[in-house]
Protein backbone atom coordinates (compact mmCIF):
# COMPACT_ATOMS: atom_id res chain seq x y z
CA UNK A 1 0.00 0.00 0.00
CA UNK A 2 1.34 3.28 -0.92
CA UNK A 3 0.95 6.29 1.61
CA UNK A 4 -2.01 8.16 1.04
CA UNK A 5 -0.46 11.22 1.40
CA UNK A 6 1.96 10.56 -1.21
CA UNK A 7 -0.51 10.32 -3.73
CA UNK A 8 -1.58 13.68 -3.83
CA UNK A 9 -1.36 16.89 -1.59
CA UNK A 10 -1.37 17.32 2.24
CA UNK A 11 -4.99 18.35 3.57
CA UNK A 12 -5.15 21.03 6.14
CA UNK A 13 -7.65 20.37 9.02
CA UNK A 14 -9.45 22.70 7.35
CA UNK A 15 -9.74 21.54 3.45
CA UNK A 16 -13.10 20.36 3.58
CA UNK A 17 -14.13 23.39 4.82
CA UNK A 18 -12.61 25.80 2.16
CA UNK A 19 -14.20 23.48 -0.30
CA UNK A 20 -17.89 24.02 1.17
CA UNK A 21 -17.15 27.52 0.83
CA UNK A 22 -16.69 26.96 -2.73
CA UNK A 23 -12.77 28.19 -2.60
CA UNK A 24 -10.73 27.65 -5.65
CA UNK A 25 -7.82 25.16 -4.44
CA UNK A 26 -4.80 24.47 -5.44
CA UNK A 27 -1.44 22.51 -4.56
CA UNK A 28 1.01 25.16 -2.99
CA UNK A 29 4.25 23.51 -1.68
CA UNK A 30 2.66 20.64 -1.39
CA UNK A 31 -0.32 21.31 0.17
CA UNK A 32 -3.73 21.59 -1.00
CA UNK A 33 -4.51 25.27 -0.17
CA UNK A 34 -7.50 27.78 -0.67
CA UNK A 35 -6.22 30.16 -3.67
CA UNK A 36 -9.46 32.40 -3.40
CA UNK A 37 -12.93 31.79 -2.45
CA UNK A 38 -14.35 34.68 -4.58
CA UNK A 39 -12.78 37.41 -5.64
CA UNK A 40 -9.19 37.84 -4.70
CA UNK A 41 -8.99 41.75 -4.65
CA UNK A 42 -12.64 41.62 -2.63
CA UNK A 43 -10.52 39.84 0.09
CA UNK A 44 -7.55 42.16 -0.08
CA UNK A 45 -10.11 45.00 0.27
CA UNK A 46 -12.01 43.01 3.01
CA UNK A 47 -8.52 42.69 5.15
CA UNK A 48 -7.56 46.56 4.80
CA UNK A 49 -10.60 47.43 5.48
CA UNK A 50 -12.39 45.06 8.18
CA UNK A 51 -11.08 41.68 8.55
CA UNK A 52 -9.81 38.34 6.81
CA UNK A 53 -9.18 35.05 8.04
CA UNK A 54 -6.76 32.64 6.71
CA UNK A 55 -5.62 29.03 6.94
CA UNK A 56 -2.02 28.63 7.29
CA UNK A 57 -2.02 25.61 8.73
CA UNK A 58 0.54 24.33 5.96
CA UNK A 59 3.32 26.76 7.77
CA UNK A 60 5.90 24.36 9.71
CA UNK A 61 6.10 24.33 13.20
CA UNK A 62 9.56 23.12 14.59
CA UNK A 63 9.57 23.22 18.47
CA UNK A 64 13.29 23.47 20.03
CA UNK A 65 13.41 22.87 23.15
CA UNK A 66 16.49 21.74 26.30
CA UNK A 67 18.67 24.09 28.33
CA UNK A 68 20.91 24.70 25.71
CA UNK A 69 18.32 25.95 23.11
CA UNK A 70 18.72 29.77 23.56
CA UNK A 71 22.43 29.06 22.92
CA UNK A 72 22.39 26.76 20.25
CA UNK A 73 19.40 28.85 18.49
CA UNK A 74 22.12 31.16 18.64
CA UNK A 75 24.32 29.70 16.97
CA UNK A 76 22.14 28.25 14.21
CA UNK A 77 20.35 31.40 13.22
CA UNK A 78 21.04 34.79 12.07
CA UNK A 79 19.67 36.30 14.78
CA UNK A 80 20.08 36.45 18.60
CA UNK A 81 17.26 34.00 19.75
CA UNK A 82 18.74 34.16 23.31
CA UNK A 83 18.12 38.01 23.27
CA UNK A 84 14.27 36.93 22.94
CA UNK A 85 12.31 37.72 26.26
CA UNK A 86 10.09 34.51 27.08
CA UNK A 87 6.57 35.35 25.52
CA UNK A 88 8.36 37.17 22.74
CA UNK A 89 9.18 36.62 18.91
CA UNK A 90 11.40 37.91 16.11
CA UNK A 91 11.35 37.60 12.53
CA UNK A 92 14.69 35.97 11.48
CA UNK A 93 16.89 34.08 9.12
CA UNK A 94 18.73 30.63 8.38
CA UNK A 95 21.26 31.08 6.55
CA UNK A 96 24.45 28.68 4.47
CA UNK A 97 27.51 28.98 5.74
CA UNK A 98 27.75 31.32 2.33
CA UNK A 99 25.41 33.71 3.55
CA UNK A 100 22.79 32.58 1.42
CA UNK A 101 19.02 32.60 2.68
CA UNK A 102 17.57 29.06 3.66
CA UNK A 103 14.33 30.02 4.62
CA UNK A 104 12.93 33.37 7.15
CA UNK A 105 11.26 32.25 10.19
CA UNK A 106 8.99 33.42 13.35
CA UNK A 107 10.93 32.54 16.57
CA UNK A 108 8.51 32.73 19.49
CA UNK A 109 10.61 32.20 22.88
CA UNK A 110 7.58 30.39 24.61
CA UNK A 111 9.46 29.81 27.46
CA UNK A 112 13.12 30.00 28.67
CA UNK A 113 14.15 26.67 26.98
CA UNK A 114 11.62 26.44 24.49
CA UNK A 115 11.12 28.25 21.10
CA UNK A 116 8.22 27.29 18.39
CA UNK A 117 10.09 28.17 15.22
CA UNK A 118 7.58 28.50 12.06
CA UNK A 119 9.02 28.27 8.73
CA UNK A 120 7.79 27.75 4.87
CA UNK A 121 6.06 25.32 4.13
CA UNK A 122 8.33 24.78 1.24
CA UNK A 123 11.35 25.06 3.58
CA UNK A 124 10.02 23.01 6.48
CA UNK A 125 11.64 19.78 5.82
CA UNK A 126 14.74 21.89 5.48
CA UNK A 127 15.15 23.67 8.05
CA UNK A 128 14.15 20.93 10.65
CA UNK A 129 17.03 18.76 9.11
CA UNK A 130 19.48 21.98 9.74
CA UNK A 131 18.62 22.83 12.88
CA UNK A 132 19.04 19.15 13.90
CA UNK A 133 22.51 19.18 12.55
CA UNK A 134 23.40 22.84 14.00
CA UNK A 135 21.77 22.13 17.56
CA UNK A 136 23.29 18.54 17.73
CA UNK A 137 25.73 18.35 20.92
CA UNK A 138 24.59 21.45 22.20
CA UNK A 139 22.20 20.80 24.63
CA UNK A 140 18.95 21.14 22.40
CA UNK A 141 16.58 18.84 20.69
CA UNK A 142 14.42 20.10 17.51
CA UNK A 143 10.87 18.19 16.47
CA UNK A 144 8.75 18.93 13.49
CA UNK A 145 5.50 19.29 15.16
CA UNK A 146 3.67 20.88 11.88
CA UNK A 147 1.07 18.38 11.86
CA UNK A 148 0.15 18.68 15.55
CA UNK A 149 -0.77 22.24 15.14
CA UNK A 150 -3.40 24.19 12.56
CA UNK A 151 -2.31 27.88 12.19
CA UNK A 152 -5.36 30.73 11.17
CA UNK A 153 -4.77 34.27 10.74
CA UNK A 154 -7.36 36.73 11.39
CA UNK A 155 -5.87 40.16 10.23
CA UNK A 156 -7.49 43.40 9.37
CA UNK A 157 -8.07 46.64 11.26
CA UNK A 158 -11.10 44.45 13.09
CA UNK A 159 -9.88 41.59 14.21
CA UNK A 160 -8.96 42.39 17.64
CA UNK A 161 -12.64 43.79 18.15
CA UNK A 162 -13.74 40.33 16.58
CA UNK A 163 -11.48 37.70 18.67
CA UNK A 164 -11.83 39.59 21.58
CA UNK A 165 -15.51 38.08 21.78
CA UNK A 166 -13.84 34.44 21.79
CA UNK A 167 -11.25 34.80 24.48
CA UNK A 168 -10.70 36.08 27.77
CA UNK A 169 -7.55 37.01 27.01
CA UNK A 170 -6.77 40.70 27.37
CA UNK A 171 -5.35 41.56 24.33
CA UNK A 172 -4.04 44.98 24.62
CA UNK A 173 -1.54 42.63 26.60
CA UNK A 174 -0.91 40.51 23.88
CA UNK A 175 2.13 43.41 21.74
CA UNK A 176 3.42 43.36 18.30
CA UNK A 177 5.47 40.18 17.78
CA UNK A 178 4.40 38.31 21.31
CA UNK A 179 2.50 35.11 22.11
CA UNK A 180 0.50 34.14 24.88
CA UNK A 181 -1.55 30.76 25.67
CA UNK A 182 -5.31 31.79 25.82
CA UNK A 183 -8.28 29.97 24.72
CA UNK A 184 -10.37 30.84 21.53
CA UNK A 185 -13.96 29.35 21.62
CA UNK A 186 -13.53 28.06 24.91
CA UNK A 187 -10.64 26.11 23.36
CA UNK A 188 -6.63 25.70 23.80
CA UNK A 189 -4.70 28.32 21.63
CA UNK A 190 -1.45 30.06 21.79
CA UNK A 191 -2.56 33.64 20.15
CA UNK A 192 0.76 35.58 18.42
CA UNK A 193 0.33 39.09 17.44
CA UNK A 194 1.96 38.38 14.27
CA UNK A 195 0.99 38.22 10.06
CA UNK A 196 2.05 38.56 7.24
CA UNK A 197 -0.39 41.32 5.73
CA UNK A 198 0.61 44.92 6.88
CA UNK A 199 -2.43 45.15 9.09
CA UNK A 200 -2.69 44.96 12.64
CA UNK A 201 -3.79 40.64 13.88
CA UNK A 202 -3.53 37.32 15.25
CA UNK A 203 -1.94 34.23 14.27
CA UNK A 204 -4.12 31.36 16.43
CA UNK A 205 -1.95 27.94 16.86
CA UNK A 206 -4.50 25.34 17.82
CA UNK A 207 -4.68 21.60 17.87
CA UNK A 208 -5.52 20.14 14.58
CA UNK A 209 -8.94 19.00 15.98
CA UNK A 210 -10.16 21.90 16.85
CA UNK A 211 -9.36 24.15 13.87
CA UNK A 212 -12.88 23.23 12.14
CA UNK A 213 -14.27 25.03 15.76
CA UNK A 214 -12.05 28.01 16.06
CA UNK A 215 -12.36 28.74 12.16
CA UNK A 216 -16.58 29.19 12.32
CA UNK A 217 -16.83 30.65 15.98
CA UNK A 218 -14.36 33.15 14.78
CA UNK A 219 -16.42 33.49 11.25
CA UNK A 220 -19.53 33.67 13.29
CA UNK A 221 -18.19 36.23 15.51
CA UNK A 222 -16.76 38.22 12.47
CA UNK A 223 -19.42 38.40 9.22
CA UNK A 224 -20.93 41.31 11.03
CA UNK A 225 -17.80 43.01 11.08
CA UNK A 226 -17.46 42.51 7.02
CA UNK A 227 -14.57 39.58 8.29
CA UNK A 228 -14.20 37.25 5.29
CA UNK A 229 -12.38 34.16 4.53
CA UNK A 230 -8.94 35.40 2.33
CA UNK A 231 -7.02 32.94 0.21
CA UNK A 232 -2.98 32.32 -0.65
CA UNK A 233 -4.02 35.11 -3.46
CA UNK A 234 -4.87 37.96 -1.46
CA UNK A 235 -2.04 37.01 0.90
CA UNK A 236 0.10 37.68 -1.82
CA UNK A 237 -0.77 41.20 -2.80
CA UNK A 238 -1.14 42.17 0.72
CA UNK A 239 2.02 41.44 1.70
CA UNK A 240 3.39 42.51 -1.28
CA UNK A 241 1.73 46.17 -0.37
CA UNK A 242 3.25 45.46 2.87
CA UNK A 243 6.80 45.56 1.24
CA UNK A 244 7.27 41.90 2.81
CA UNK A 245 9.70 39.65 1.40
CA UNK A 246 8.42 35.97 -0.05
CA UNK A 247 10.79 32.88 -0.28
CA UNK A 248 11.17 32.14 -3.73
CA UNK A 249 10.88 35.32 -4.97
CA UNK A 250 12.95 37.95 -2.86
CA UNK A 251 14.88 35.24 -0.73
CA UNK A 252 16.55 32.16 -1.53
CA UNK A 253 19.95 30.94 -1.25
CA UNK A 254 21.05 33.26 -4.02
CA UNK A 255 20.51 35.90 -1.92
CA UNK A 256 22.14 36.88 1.85
CA UNK A 257 19.42 39.32 4.06
CA UNK A 258 21.87 42.56 2.89
CA UNK A 259 20.61 42.07 -0.75
CA UNK A 260 16.67 42.64 0.42
CA UNK A 261 17.72 45.21 2.87
CA UNK A 262 17.04 43.15 5.95
CA UNK A 263 20.45 43.00 7.00
CA UNK A 264 19.09 44.13 10.19
CA UNK A 265 18.11 40.51 11.29
CA UNK A 266 22.11 39.62 10.91
CA UNK A 267 23.52 40.38 14.68
CA UNK A 268 27.26 40.05 14.11
CA UNK A 269 26.96 42.07 17.26
CA UNK A 270 26.12 38.53 19.13
CA UNK A 271 28.73 36.79 21.58
CA UNK A 272 30.14 33.25 19.38
CA UNK A 273 30.07 32.09 15.89
CA UNK A 274 27.14 31.67 14.00
CA UNK A 275 26.72 29.75 10.78
CA UNK A 276 27.34 32.02 8.16
CA UNK A 277 28.89 34.48 10.09
CA UNK A 278 32.08 34.92 8.17
CA UNK A 279 30.24 35.26 4.73
CA UNK A 280 27.79 37.78 5.73
CA UNK A 281 30.20 39.87 7.92
CA UNK A 282 32.32 40.44 4.44
CA UNK A 283 28.44 40.98 3.20
CA UNK A 284 27.88 43.55 5.25
CA UNK A 285 31.39 45.29 4.51
CA UNK A 286 31.29 44.95 0.87
CA UNK A 287 30.32 47.39 -1.44
CA UNK A 288 26.10 46.11 -1.99
CA UNK A 289 25.96 44.48 -6.30
CA UNK A 290 21.86 45.06 -5.66
CA UNK A 291 19.47 46.51 -4.39
CA UNK A 292 15.71 45.70 -3.61
CA UNK A 293 13.22 48.59 -4.19
CA UNK A 294 9.87 49.06 -4.80
CA UNK A 295 8.38 50.01 -8.70
CA UNK A 296 5.13 51.60 -9.43
CA UNK A 297 4.06 50.90 -13.16
CA UNK A 298 2.62 53.61 -15.29
CA UNK A 299 0.65 51.52 -17.44
CA UNK A 300 -1.75 48.50 -16.15
CA UNK A 301 0.60 46.04 -17.68
CA UNK A 302 1.63 43.94 -14.51
CA UNK A 303 5.77 43.33 -13.87
CA UNK A 304 5.79 39.71 -13.59
CA UNK A 305 8.65 37.30 -11.59
CA UNK A 306 11.61 37.34 -13.57
CA UNK A 307 10.71 40.64 -15.78
CA UNK A 308 13.68 42.34 -16.61
CA UNK A 309 14.34 46.00 -15.23
CA UNK A 310 15.14 48.23 -18.04
CA UNK A 311 17.33 51.53 -17.06
CA UNK A 312 17.70 53.43 -20.54
CA UNK A 313 16.61 50.04 -22.65
CA UNK A 314 19.41 48.00 -21.23
CA UNK A 315 18.34 45.44 -18.59
CA UNK A 316 19.78 46.14 -15.20
CA UNK A 317 17.78 44.25 -12.91
CA UNK A 318 14.73 42.00 -12.16
CA UNK A 319 11.44 41.70 -10.86
CA UNK A 320 10.78 39.75 -8.23
CA UNK A 321 7.21 39.78 -7.62
CA UNK A 322 4.50 42.03 -9.09
CA UNK A 323 0.89 42.43 -8.65
CA UNK A 324 -1.82 44.94 -9.96
CA UNK A 325 -2.15 46.74 -6.64
CA UNK A 326 -5.93 46.39 -5.25
CA UNK A 327 -5.10 49.68 -2.77
CA UNK A 328 -3.04 51.84 -5.16
CA UNK A 329 -5.10 50.96 -8.19
CA UNK A 330 -1.54 50.38 -10.39
CA UNK A 331 0.69 47.54 -10.52
CA UNK A 332 3.37 47.30 -8.16
CA UNK A 333 6.70 45.41 -7.83
CA UNK A 334 9.60 44.56 -5.98
CA UNK A 335 12.97 44.26 -7.97
CA UNK A 336 16.77 43.68 -7.65
CA UNK A 337 18.43 46.33 -9.24
CA UNK A 338 21.87 47.81 -9.77
CA UNK A 339 22.53 50.14 -7.38
CA UNK A 340 23.80 52.73 -9.27
CA UNK A 341 21.00 52.65 -11.20
CA UNK A 342 18.77 52.46 -7.83
CA UNK A 343 20.31 55.67 -7.03
CA UNK A 344 19.97 57.17 -10.27
CA UNK A 345 16.55 56.96 -10.51
CA UNK A 346 16.13 58.14 -6.83
CA UNK A 347 17.67 61.35 -7.72
CA UNK A 348 15.99 62.11 -11.06
CA UNK A 349 12.61 61.06 -11.51
CA UNK A 350 13.48 58.63 -14.09
CA UNK A 351 9.65 57.41 -15.26
CA UNK A 352 9.53 61.21 -16.43
CA UNK A 353 12.11 61.19 -18.68
CA UNK A 354 11.06 57.98 -19.75
CA UNK A 355 14.06 56.24 -18.58
CA UNK A 356 13.22 53.76 -16.08
CA UNK A 357 10.49 50.54 -17.66
CA UNK A 358 9.73 46.96 -16.95
CA UNK A 359 10.30 45.01 -19.73
CA UNK A 360 6.64 43.24 -20.11
CA UNK A 361 6.46 40.15 -22.58
CA UNK A 362 8.70 42.80 -25.44
CA UNK A 363 7.35 45.97 -24.27
CA UNK A 364 8.99 48.46 -22.39
CA UNK A 365 6.07 49.72 -19.73
CA UNK A 366 7.81 53.00 -17.83
CA UNK A 367 7.56 52.53 -13.82
CA UNK A 368 8.68 54.65 -11.13
CA UNK A 369 11.09 53.78 -8.41
CA UNK A 370 8.92 54.42 -5.04
CA UNK A 371 9.88 53.89 -1.40
CA UNK A 372 8.87 50.77 0.00
CA UNK A 373 6.37 49.69 1.71
CA UNK A 374 3.77 50.60 -0.81
CA UNK A 375 1.41 50.36 2.09
CA UNK A 376 1.63 51.46 5.73
CA UNK A 377 -1.46 50.72 8.14
CA UNK A 378 -2.82 54.05 9.04
CA UNK A 379 -1.75 54.32 12.23
CA UNK A 380 -3.56 55.84 15.86
CA UNK A 381 -5.68 52.91 16.85
CA UNK B 1 -19.69 25.89 -13.83
CA UNK B 2 -21.55 27.66 -16.69
CA UNK B 3 -21.19 26.15 -20.25
CA UNK B 4 -24.37 27.78 -22.66
CA UNK B 5 -25.35 25.03 -25.37
CA UNK B 6 -26.07 27.20 -28.05
CA UNK B 7 -22.19 28.56 -28.05
CA UNK B 8 -18.92 26.69 -29.88
CA UNK B 9 -15.47 26.72 -27.87
CA UNK B 10 -11.81 26.11 -28.31
CA UNK B 11 -9.70 23.87 -26.07
CA UNK B 12 -8.10 27.14 -24.93
CA UNK B 13 -11.21 28.15 -23.65
CA UNK B 14 -12.66 30.79 -25.48
CA UNK B 15 -16.27 30.79 -26.48
CA UNK B 16 -17.85 31.85 -29.96
CA UNK B 17 -20.92 32.95 -30.62
CA UNK B 18 -21.93 32.43 -34.70
CA UNK B 19 -24.67 34.67 -35.84
CA UNK B 20 -24.63 34.66 -39.59
CA UNK B 21 -21.25 35.61 -40.68
CA UNK B 22 -20.53 37.27 -37.71
CA UNK B 23 -19.17 35.97 -34.48
CA UNK B 24 -18.96 37.29 -30.67
CA UNK B 25 -15.72 35.52 -28.76
CA UNK B 26 -14.78 35.77 -25.48
CA UNK B 27 -13.25 33.42 -22.58
CA UNK B 28 -15.07 30.91 -21.09
CA UNK B 29 -16.86 30.65 -17.06
CA UNK B 30 -14.23 28.04 -16.67
CA UNK B 31 -11.36 30.27 -17.72
CA UNK B 32 -12.71 33.23 -15.54
CA UNK B 33 -12.54 31.38 -12.90
CA UNK B 34 -8.94 29.65 -12.99
CA UNK B 35 -7.59 33.29 -14.15
CA UNK B 36 -9.23 34.93 -10.85
CA UNK B 37 -9.65 38.64 -11.08
CA UNK B 38 -9.31 40.35 -14.50
CA UNK B 39 -7.44 43.32 -14.47
CA UNK B 40 -6.29 44.03 -18.00
CA UNK B 41 -7.42 42.81 -21.66
CA UNK B 42 -5.87 43.54 -24.81
CA UNK B 43 -7.96 42.60 -27.19
CA UNK B 44 -7.05 42.56 -31.21
CA UNK B 45 -7.34 45.62 -32.69
CA UNK B 46 -10.76 46.68 -34.91
CA UNK B 47 -9.49 45.16 -38.58
CA UNK B 48 -7.09 43.22 -37.26
CA UNK B 49 -7.07 39.50 -38.81
CA UNK B 50 -7.05 36.83 -37.12
CA UNK B 51 -6.38 33.16 -37.78
CA UNK B 52 -7.93 29.99 -35.68
CA UNK B 53 -5.42 28.36 -33.07
CA UNK B 54 -3.16 31.55 -33.07
CA UNK B 55 -2.94 34.23 -30.22
CA UNK B 56 -4.44 37.74 -30.96
CA UNK B 57 -4.24 39.14 -27.39
CA UNK B 58 -3.74 38.74 -23.74
CA UNK B 59 -6.15 38.49 -20.55
CA UNK B 60 -4.31 39.51 -17.49
CA UNK B 61 -5.52 38.98 -14.17
CA UNK B 62 -3.99 39.48 -10.76
CA UNK B 63 -1.66 36.11 -10.88
CA UNK B 64 -1.38 35.63 -14.34
CA UNK B 65 -1.53 36.50 -17.95
CA UNK B 66 -3.12 34.23 -20.82
CA UNK B 67 -3.25 34.51 -24.57
CA UNK B 68 -6.51 34.63 -26.07
CA UNK B 69 -6.24 32.45 -29.05
CA UNK B 70 -8.80 33.06 -32.02
CA UNK B 71 -11.23 30.80 -32.40
CA UNK B 72 -11.33 31.03 -36.26
CA UNK B 73 -10.40 32.83 -39.41
CA UNK B 74 -11.48 36.23 -39.81
CA UNK B 75 -11.30 39.88 -39.34
CA UNK B 76 -11.82 41.64 -35.95
CA UNK B 77 -15.06 44.28 -36.79
CA UNK B 78 -15.45 45.27 -32.92
CA UNK B 79 -13.83 45.32 -29.89
CA UNK B 80 -15.95 45.48 -26.67
CA UNK B 81 -15.44 49.28 -25.14
CA UNK B 82 -16.93 48.51 -21.95
CA UNK B 83 -13.84 46.01 -21.22
CA UNK B 84 -11.08 48.67 -20.62
CA UNK B 85 -13.35 50.97 -18.43
CA UNK B 86 -14.21 47.29 -16.54
CA UNK B 87 -12.38 44.51 -16.59
CA UNK B 88 -14.47 42.84 -13.88
CA UNK B 89 -16.68 42.39 -16.62
CA UNK B 90 -14.72 38.92 -17.74
CA UNK B 91 -15.28 37.78 -14.39
CA UNK B 92 -18.93 38.69 -13.78
CA UNK B 93 -20.64 37.97 -17.19
CA UNK B 94 -18.07 36.02 -19.03
CA UNK B 95 -21.37 34.99 -21.99
CA UNK B 96 -22.78 38.08 -21.78
CA UNK B 97 -21.27 41.81 -21.15
CA UNK B 98 -17.68 40.31 -20.66
CA UNK B 99 -17.42 39.45 -24.68
CA UNK B 100 -14.11 40.87 -26.18
CA UNK B 101 -14.90 41.59 -29.98
CA UNK B 102 -16.61 40.25 -32.78
CA UNK B 103 -14.96 38.86 -35.97
CA UNK B 104 -16.27 38.91 -39.70
CA UNK B 105 -15.82 34.55 -40.56
CA UNK B 106 -14.14 33.34 -43.41
CA UNK B 107 -16.05 30.95 -43.42
CA UNK B 108 -19.32 32.89 -44.05
CA UNK B 109 -22.51 31.03 -42.54
CA UNK B 110 -20.77 27.99 -42.34
CA UNK B 111 -19.24 26.82 -39.07
CA UNK B 112 -15.39 27.29 -38.39
CA UNK B 113 -13.82 24.07 -38.69
CA UNK B 114 -12.39 22.76 -35.02
CA UNK B 115 -14.57 24.20 -32.75
CA UNK B 116 -15.99 22.03 -29.97
CA UNK B 117 -19.40 21.25 -28.94
CA UNK B 118 -20.85 22.66 -25.55
CA UNK B 119 -21.08 19.17 -24.26
CA UNK B 120 -17.20 18.64 -25.71
CA UNK B 121 -16.17 21.12 -23.46
CA UNK B 122 -17.92 20.57 -20.44
CA UNK B 123 -16.31 17.02 -20.51
CA UNK B 124 -12.55 18.65 -21.43
CA UNK B 125 -12.97 21.12 -18.70
CA UNK B 126 -14.45 18.51 -16.14
CA UNK B 127 -10.89 16.06 -17.23
CA UNK B 128 -8.58 19.20 -16.39
CA UNK B 129 -9.94 19.54 -13.02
Amino acid sequence: MPDPQSIGPRRTPLAAVHVDLGATMTDFAGWLMPLRYGSETAEHKAVRSAAGLFDLSHMGELLVTGDGAPAALDYALVGQASAIQPGRARYTMICATDGGVIDDLIAYRLAASEYLIVANASNTSIVAGELAERVRGRGAAVTDRTADYALIAIQGPRAAGILARLTGADLDQVRYYSSHPATVAGLGALLARTGYTGEDGFEIFVSPQDAVKVWQALTEAGTGDGLVPAGLAARDSLRLEAGMPLYGNELGREVTPFDVGLGRVVKLGKPGDFVGRAALAERARAEPTRELVGLVGHTRRVPRHGYPVLWDGESRGTVTSGVPSPTLGRPIAMAFLAPKVAAEARSADGASQGRLAVDVRGSAEPASLVPLPFYKRPTGH
Amino acid sequence: MSVPEELHYTAEHEWIAISDATARVGITDYAQRALGDVVYVTSPAQGTRVTAGEPCGEVESTKSVSDIYSPADGEVTEVNPEIDEDPGLVNSDPYGAGWLFKIKLDAGDQLPPGLLSAAEYATLTAEEQ
